[in-house]
């Protein structure tokens, strides 16, 4: 919001950089804004357009837990607070097809289907890139089952599980249960549609339909009215909708919120098949959504399987220990082998107890992955756009001193583009690279060190 | 509004001619609240002369249809009832002052995130609860007072104190950018903690050299003056204008204006006496390692290294961030000079944060540098020519034969560090650490305006971090000396004829904004409060405290506060 407001930041968002030239002090950068096919000048947010939008689609923010429409807003406080339209789904842009729903209902008429991509360039004296991470793909290590046992979830999926404004309303649940309480509206529908179904049939012949299916299962009306045979055919798939739908609602009436929680760490990282690096700020946030799930559910039991943990920032230690203290975390040493699949779809964690020297195994309801922070899938290129190197482990190449510079004097990198880092430290780095582009901005650059 | 209010009454408040905006904000409110409804409603409302619903409020067309009303209809007052005002108040100011109307008469309902957002489930309950809100805003409007936005000049030069790495980078910085430096150093040299140190994890650059480096650079600038062997000694004033005195190397007290101030003092590491058998001979700290590196003089071949000795402890309850990666860098170069040499590191966690750090840590088992956990309820027992270490796995002791022993202390913060802070009005945490506005999202920031943190002074970093602080609090002091003029909302604590000098709210203002001052009447002298305007933000903690209404905060003062309230109460 601070950036949307402030007068000196033009803000370009939806767009991409596709070329960089010149030299410190003097560059030029030629930005490509996408079509949103929104006016962002006249766009609101109000969002009338999503609400009538037909196309339904998962909603990436809430990593595909919740709905989302073709028209879209990445996510509420999102600046610019305009909408977007996902051509790639939205009816009007596939060929044969029409809609031009949301066009009808914006009443500040931003919508427009024809706009097309901008190419400018831009004259600016310094770049900061500050293009982030990605997480890692925690398919990618097939014994923890991510992908396939569907109660193992990342600590993302997991904190949207958190977020009062998040799919779940700020409750915790088994996704097995999750997918039972999605499923009870739809089951409800059918049953219901199967049971209106025989009020036809009970009209034409004045009976009702267990006094004709019992009279026809006694071979009353064989051989008769085709009719017979159709209605006899409804009672029974209504009967077994009925059945299905109360062993439905039987399930969802008996969910509790998901209990005991196992965070793994270093799924991804300080791991030499993968990323050998340490990823500096899993152990922390495992410990806060440990706190805030004890919080929701006084009835919660944490448990965090980590070989260290790396409470190394401002207030961080005496954090992880009001995690024991009042939320009663229990902080595991171990590198967890394997997690399989029980009975009930419950999660097993496969462990070796350091202390005890020996293999054991805990049931829980939810497994949480603490997956690593990588490099973003973008970097490389954004690199050679930028003309600057990459480092040993994909992230930007910084010299040591001054700790921001990259390779090619004039271009700064600052948070988890360089290596990772938690809020704070990515906070002031943001600030020192914004100081190292002032120095160049002000025709300096001495800070500029032998390395 | 109650009657006995009425007629107590100014006559701006009794003619005020109030104009209520009621805002659809899309579906957003009129999906939920009856807007029109709403809008007829505020009709009904004394001293409402219009009103007007409008799809938004904050479209062009909205802006400006309240210039418009204001012109046409002689409007005195503004209410908008529509979203935050942290996101639309300044608009909606503007458009009232472009329109001639002094923007502190306006006032607003937010119906939208304290109301349509949050009782969407309640469309009866929220149209009432919009109504209380609106009523109340304009009851609330009628009371309003024109006031003017603080102006203040400033300064632009900048006081940096502390002398290290974090403290000679900020300086640097800004002096690069034509600000005015002055750097204050209490030791006889520059460069801090990092001249007690051998090389730079994780890349091995030598610590003198980047010492130099920076000194060098210092001394280049003509805009960066350096006073060494000197102290602050006073602070006052405030943002723009700090009158700072430091007490350079000859004793003599000099002043100097400033318009923001860095602190980078920096911390030590702690001397352990009376832990693990500490001697600073064959039992040594981290600190004292580097300095036998540096000068080559090292020749124990088995070291055993303690880690967390006297941090995570119950007397010191932090983690010190930067000596797993300090004893891992160190137990390399031990095994550099002499790769025969058995290095052992007893630890809790191995702090080997981010991308660089955890790199070493694989080396130096790659190196043999064995690692063992223990147990801190039976820590390493340092015996002559042994340490004792407990083995959990086996219940048994083992003893590792050592004829050097490290331990590594954390940083703390200097003595002087509470004294420093009472100085400059800042805050220190449990640690005696400085304590930053918010831990997150203002980490370079102190709660009190212009003063900026770095380096060890905020929590142990590393080199590399100190001088990336260093640079983030130099922009962060850059961004309040490149204003050309300060301003600050008018919406502050004012003094009444009522104040007698009592002092309550004096202790209790959280930002130093307030002190007594003396005056005469009739030849006594007598005691008043007095605001200093660029400190204050309006908090009201002090009209709270006071027993008499010797002071308000202009915008929440008692009869506008009292007419909200009574408006709130009529709907009962």
């Amino acid at each position: 919001m601070d950036v949307g407001r402030h007068p000196n930041i033009n803000l370009l968002a939806y767009s991409e950089v596709e070329k960089v030239e010149g030299q410190a002090g003097d560059f030029r950068v030629t930005v490509r804004k996408k079509p949103r096919y929104v006016d962002e000048s006249k766009c609101t947010g109000c969002g009338a357009c999503a609400e009538k939008c037909p196309t339904v689609t998962s909603d990436e923010y809430n990593l595909g837990l919740g709905k989302a429409k073709a028209i879209y807003k990445y996510f509420a406080q999102g600046i610019p607070s305009a909408y977007t339209i996902d051509a790639t789904i939205c009816r009007n842009f596939q060929p044969g097809k029409k809609c031009g729903i949301c066009q009808k209902v914006c009443q500040a008429g931003a919508i427009d289907y024809k706009q097309e991509a901008k190419i400018f360039e831009l004259s600016v004296g310094a770049i900061i890139a500050a293009t982030g991470y990605d997480l890692f793909d925690a398919r990618r290590i097939p014994e923890y089952g991510y992908g396939r046992i569907r109660n193992v979830i990342t600590a993302l999926e997991f904190e949207r599980f958190l977020s009062a404004s998040g799919p779940t309303h700020g409750h915790v649940y088994r996704v097995t249960d999750l997918a039972a309480q999605e499923a009870l509206p739809e089951m409800e529908k059918v049953c219901q549609k199967a049971v209106k179904g025989l009020e036809r049939y009970e009209k034409q012949f004045s009976m009702t339909s267990d006094e004709f299916y019992g009279r026809y299962e006694s071979g009353e009306f064989k051989g008769g009215n085709e009719e017979y045979d159709k209605w006899a055919a409804a009672v029974v798939a209504a009967r077994k909708a009925t059945a299905e739908l109360e062993v439905l609602q039987k399930k969802v009436e008996s969910i509790e919120s998901a209990h005991r929680l196992a965070f793994i760490q270093c799924v991804g990282s300080r791991d030499i098949r993968f990323n050998k690096y340490c990823s500096g700020f899993c152990c922390m946030h495992a410990i806060k959504e440990a706190i805030i799930a004890r919080e929701h559910d006084r009835d919660a039991q944490v448990y965090i399987f980590g070989m260290d943990i790396r409470a190394v920032g401002k207030g961080f230690e005496e954090y992880r220990n009001r995690g024991a203290k009042e939320a009663g975390v229990h902080y595991i040493r171990s590198r967890v082998a394997e997690i399989t699949e029980g009975k009930n779809h419950t999660p097993i964690i496969w462990y070796e107890d350091t202390k005890e020297r020996v293999v054991r195994q805990m049931p829980v309801d939810l497994v949480i992955l603490s997956t690593a922070c990588q490099p973003s899938a973008s970097t490389r290129r954004v690199a050679e756009l930028l003309g600057i190197e990459l480092n040993e482990f994909g992230f930007y190449k910084t010299a040591s001193y001054p700790p921001l510079d990259t390779t090619r004097p004039g271009i700064f990198i600052c948070g988890c583009a360089h290596s990772p880092m938690d809020i704070p430290e990515s906070v002031a780095q943001a600030s020192s690279a914004a100081a190292r582009a002032a120095q160049v901005l002000a025709g300096s650059g001495t800070m500029r060190l032998a390395s | 509004m109650s009657e006995h209010t009425e007629k107590t009454m100014k006559p701006d408040v009794l003619e005020a001619r109030i104009g209520v905006f009621v805002c659809h904000c899309g579906s957003n409110i009129a999906g939920y609240l009856d807007c029109e409804a709403l809008t007829k409603y505020a009709a009904t409302l004394p001293r409402v002369v219009y009103a007007k619903n409008n799809l938004y409020t904050c479209s062009e067309a909205g802006i400006a249809e309240i210039k418009n009303a204001i012109e046409q209809r002689g409007l005195t007052r503004v209410v908008v009832a529509s979203c935050s005002p942290r996101t639309h108040m300044p608009l909606f100011k503007s458009a009232c002052a472009e329109a001639g109307l002094n923007p502190y008469l306006f006032e607003m309902a937010n119906i939208r995130d304290q109301c349509s957002w949050v009782h969407m489930q309640q469309r009866e309950g929220a149209q009432e609860k919009a109504m209380d809100l609106i009523r109340m805003a304009v009851a609330k409007a009628a009371f309003l007072e024109p006031q003017q936005d603080i102006e203040s000049s400033l300064v632009r030069k900048a006081l940096v104190i502390g002398g290290g790495v974090a403290g000679m980078s900020a300086a640097i910085a800004m002096a690069d950018v034509g600000i005015d430096v002055v750097l204050v150093e209490k030791e006889a040299e520059l460069g801090g903690l990092l001249r007690r140190i051998n090389r730079l994890a994780p890349k091995g650059e030598k610590a003198e050299d980047l010492v130099r480096d920076l000194v060098q650079l210092v001394l280049s600038k003509e805009n960066l003056k350096t006073m060494l062997e000197s102290e602050v000694t006073g602070v006052g004033g405030v943002i723009g204008n700090y009158e700072v005195s430091i007490r350079n190397g000859n004793g003599l007290e000099i002043q100097e204006m400033v318009g923001s101030i860095v602190v980078a003092t920096g911390a030590v590491p702690l001397q352990p006496h009376g832990l693990f058998g500490y001697n600073g001979q064959n039992v040594i700290t981290q600190i004292e390692l580097e300095e036998k590196l540096r000068s080559g003089e090292l020749n124990a071949r088995n070291v055993v290294m303690i880690q967390c000795v006297g941090a995570r402890s119950p007397e010191r309850t932090y983690c010190s961030r930067v000596c797993c990666l300090t004893a891992v860098k160190n137990a390399l170069y031990i095994k550099e000079m002499h790769p025969d040499a058995h290095v052992h590191i007893l630890y809790r966690d191995i702090q080997m944060y981010g991308a660089e750090n955890e790199k070493l840590l694989w080396d130096a088992r790659g190196r043999g540098v064995r690692f063992d956990v223990y147990d801190v309820g039976r820590p390493p027992v340092v015996k002559e020519g042994a340490v004792e270490l407990y083995r959990p796995l086996m219940g048994e002791v083992e003893e590792i034969p050592c004829d050097l022993v490290i331990l590594s202390t954390p940083l703390v913060a200097p003595e002087n560090t509470p004294a420093l802070a009472n100085l400059m009005r800042i805050s220190i945490d449990q640690n005696n650490f400085f304590l930053e506005a918010h831990a997150k999202l203002r980490p370079l920031d102190f709660a009190t305006d212009g003063i900026f943190l770095c380096g060890t002074a905020r929590y142990p970093a590393t080199v590399c971090e100190a001088q990336a602080q260093g640079l983030g609090a130099a922009s962060r002091a850059e961004t309040v000396l490149f204003k050309e003029k300060l301003v600050a909302s008018a919406l502050i604590s004012q003094v009444t004829d009522l104040c007698d000098g009592c002092g309550y709210c004096v202790d209790l203002c959280p930002y130093n904004a307030l002190s007594l001052e003396e005056y005469e009447r009739d030849g006594h002298i007598y005691k008043r409060n007095k605001v200093d305007k660029m400190l204050c933000k309006g908090c009201g903690v002090c009209a709270a405290t006071c027993p008499k209404g010797g002071v308000v905060v202009c915008g929440f003062t008692r009869n506008q506060l009292q007419a909200q309230v009574d408006a709130a109460l009529e709907a009962m």
